[in-house]
């Protein structure tokens, strides 16, 4: 419980400094941001009423105290662009962002988790060989040219996918899919290179474990020692690098939700920073950045859960 | 190499000492196979990168539209683009922007992070605690993210590139040197020149710095991959370069829009950024094994 209540506090202290740093973003712009925001569109009256709402003329940590406050109760302002408040934006970009990030997350586990642990079984043969090198390529490369080269197979050469576009899961199930497996394969597959490292190396080191050596020695069969004491206990620290990846998905695709118009969380940022809508910015990365503490929390959490040593040690 | 330095002079018999275990790493990496073919590769974009005005078979920027969206030939081998510039000239001269790009941005976050890794480490108390938060707080945005935030403010064009790009990596080589520093300190030879008087800033650039150059080094290569990468990324959206300067990212978002017309605009762009992040892993990785190896035997 006390491991729990230190990594909550950890926790909350990361995303109080996390808010200092949205909110000086836009302090850091240069000239005044509701100015710079309205562009060739300046209207005096429409100025003095967004730099009213904004808060801007008042002292710095009054600011910050307020912005903290309303922020608290998921009021993170109006967009200078539409007037529409922030939240609500942000609420209607998260249904696509969360099940695309769903969606390579299993894409990457389906071929992470076989090759890991056929690579480490088979450690120094061709076979791990070419699971190693093929990891390294998926590691090396860039997300938003796969995107391009699969667009190009998929849509362009064979016309089996629509290229880009998005549907809601709850509207159309099936048409959804059609346009998910893109960008899913795209992020599962980068993904799903890194993580096959990390489980490849991980039961690697689990087989030449005592335990593994006592449980082969008793004469158990492969199966099961495999099964009850290789992957299992190899699942444990790939369970970290799983939570990073999601948290990446779920904030990081900015890139890949542009090459197929995915209308999620990162484009929203993309389209803000382009209309200098501060508000947007502050809040979708506000949003981003909680999503990516919350999802490590939880991946601690569990982690200490399933290996009871990591809260003696930390 | 027994009997050298006992013949040598007593100013270079320090020097050979002192190069001695660099000599062989380097020796070990030159017989490292996939780490020679990562080199040739990186050798071969600095040519590109040093000389491209003169490899390149035209100017970057020699817009003919009487030969747009021409398909590879063997006077265009990459085919041209939209404006009928030459795509392989245009790959090639990109080159050095993307090279220049990453090594000033790994440059600032290994200046800036090992230095705060360093004394973060070496000293503890507050430093470290600040440190430590602060690095905490960025590790809490993705990097792409805190990348575009940091162009939000600064406004989009190569040397904000090149801050951004920095910026975010600060926080890896400080946690990368402090977790190293940490476990030199208690070194004997560390705690010998400390009893002796020596000054701190002696201790940590004569004693410590040698000692955790290992892990530094390895997150140098493969941070210089993620900065090609992030490069690519940030002018692919519109944040980096700006055109009509080429970029391997700028290249690949003008494809986008005629995929189904020239699939060569985007495919030999993209291949460099591959190629030239592969290289750079391999690289990386090859220095891991070389350096670990050494460890272990000085162990």
């Amino acid at each position: 419980m006390a491991f729990v209540l230190r990594r909550v506090g950890h926790s909350l202290v990361v995303l109080l400094g996390v808010t200092v740093v949205v909110f000086a973003l836009v302090h850091l712009v240069p000239g005044d941001p509701v100015r710079i925001a309205m562009g060739t569109r300046y209207d005096p009256d429409v100025y003095a009423a967004l730099r009213e709402a904004s808060g801007l003329d008042r002292p710095l940590l009054e600011q910050y105290v307020a912005y903290l406050g309303s922020a608290l109760t998921g009021d993170l302002g109006v967009s200078f662009r539409s007037g529409e408040p922030v939240t609500t934006i942000l609420l209607s970009r998260l249904p696509a962002t969360v099940s695309l990030a769903v969606a390579g997350l299993v894409v990457a586990l389906v071929v992470a988790f076989p090759l890991g642990v056929y690579s480490a079984l088979h450690h120094g043969k061709a076979s791990d060989v070419i699971v190693r090198i093929v990891s390294q390529v998926g590691v090396s490369v860039p997300d938003f040219w796969m995107a391009m080269l699969l667009i190009l197979l998929f849509s362009s050469t064979l016309g089996w996918l629509p290229p880009s576009g998005y549907v809601p899961l709850t509207e159309d199930p099936v048409e959804w899919a059609r346009r998910v497996a893109m960008p899913a394969v795209t992020l599962g597959l980068v993904a799903g290179s890194i993580m096959t490292r990390y489980i490849r190396s991980s039961v690697l080191e689990v087989l030449g474990a005592d335990h593994v050596r006592t449980a082969e020695s008793k004469g158990l069969r492969e199966r099961v020692v495999l099964g009850r004491h290789v992957v299992r206990n190899a699942l444990v620290p790939v369970l970290t690098i799983v939570g990073v990846q999601l948290a990446t998905m779920l904030g990081g695709v900015i890139v890949v939700e542009v090459v197929f118009a995915w209308p999620g969380l990162g484009r929203l940022v993309l389209d803000a920073v382009a209309a200098r809508d501060y508000p947007v910015v502050q809040g979708a990365v506000l949003l981003v950045a909680a999503m990516f503490l919350l999802v490590n929390l939880v991946v601690d959490l569990l982690y200490a859960r399933v290996d009871p040593r990591i809260k003696v040690s930390r | 190499m027994t009997t050298t330095p006992r013949l040598a002079p007593e100013p270079t018999h320090g020097t050979a000492r002192r190069r001695a275990p660099w000599v062989r790493s380097l020796v070990a990496l030159l017989h490292h196979k996939v780490a020679v073919a990562g080199l040739v590769v990186l050798a071969v974009l600095v040519v590109c990168a040093l000389f491209g005005e003169q490899l390149a078979p035209y100017p970057a920027n020699a817009v003919d539209i009487s030969r747009a969206l021409q398909p590879p030939s063997t006077a265009h081998p990459f085919g041209t683009d939209d404006l009928g510039r030459d795509v392989m000239s245009r790959v090639i001269l990109a080159a050095s922007v993307s090279l220049q790009v990453s090594v000033v941005s790994v440059t600032i976050a290994l200046v800036v992070g090992v230095l705060l890794g360093l004394v973060a480490g070496y000293f503890g108390g507050w430093p470290d605690t600040v440190v430590m938060r602060v690095a905490d707080v960025m590790f809490a945005f993705p990097v792409m993210l805190l990348a575009i935030a940091i162009v939000a403010v600064l406004g989009p064009g190569l040397t904000t590139a090149m801050i951004a790009i920095g910026v975010v990596y600060v926080p890896i080589f400080a946690r990368v040197t402090r977790a190293s520093v940490l476990s030199v300190r208690e070194e004997p030879y560390v705690r010998a020149a400390v009893s002796l008087g020596a000054h701190p800033g002696r201790v940590i650039v004569r004693h410590v710095l040698p000692n955790v150059s290992a892990p530094i080094i390895v997150q140098t290569s493969l941070s210089l991959a993620f900065a090609i990468l992030s490069e690519a990324a940030l002018s692919f959206l519109g944040l980096g370069v700006q055109p009509p300067a080429p970029s391997w990212g700028r290249m690949l978002f003008d494809a986008k829009a005629f995929l189904d017309q020239a699939w060569w605009m985007g495919v030999f762009p993209g291949l460099a950024v591959f190629v030239t992040v592969l290289a750079l892993n391999l690289v990386g990785d090859a220095l891991r094994d070389v350096l670990d190896v050494r460890k272990t035997v000085n162990d």
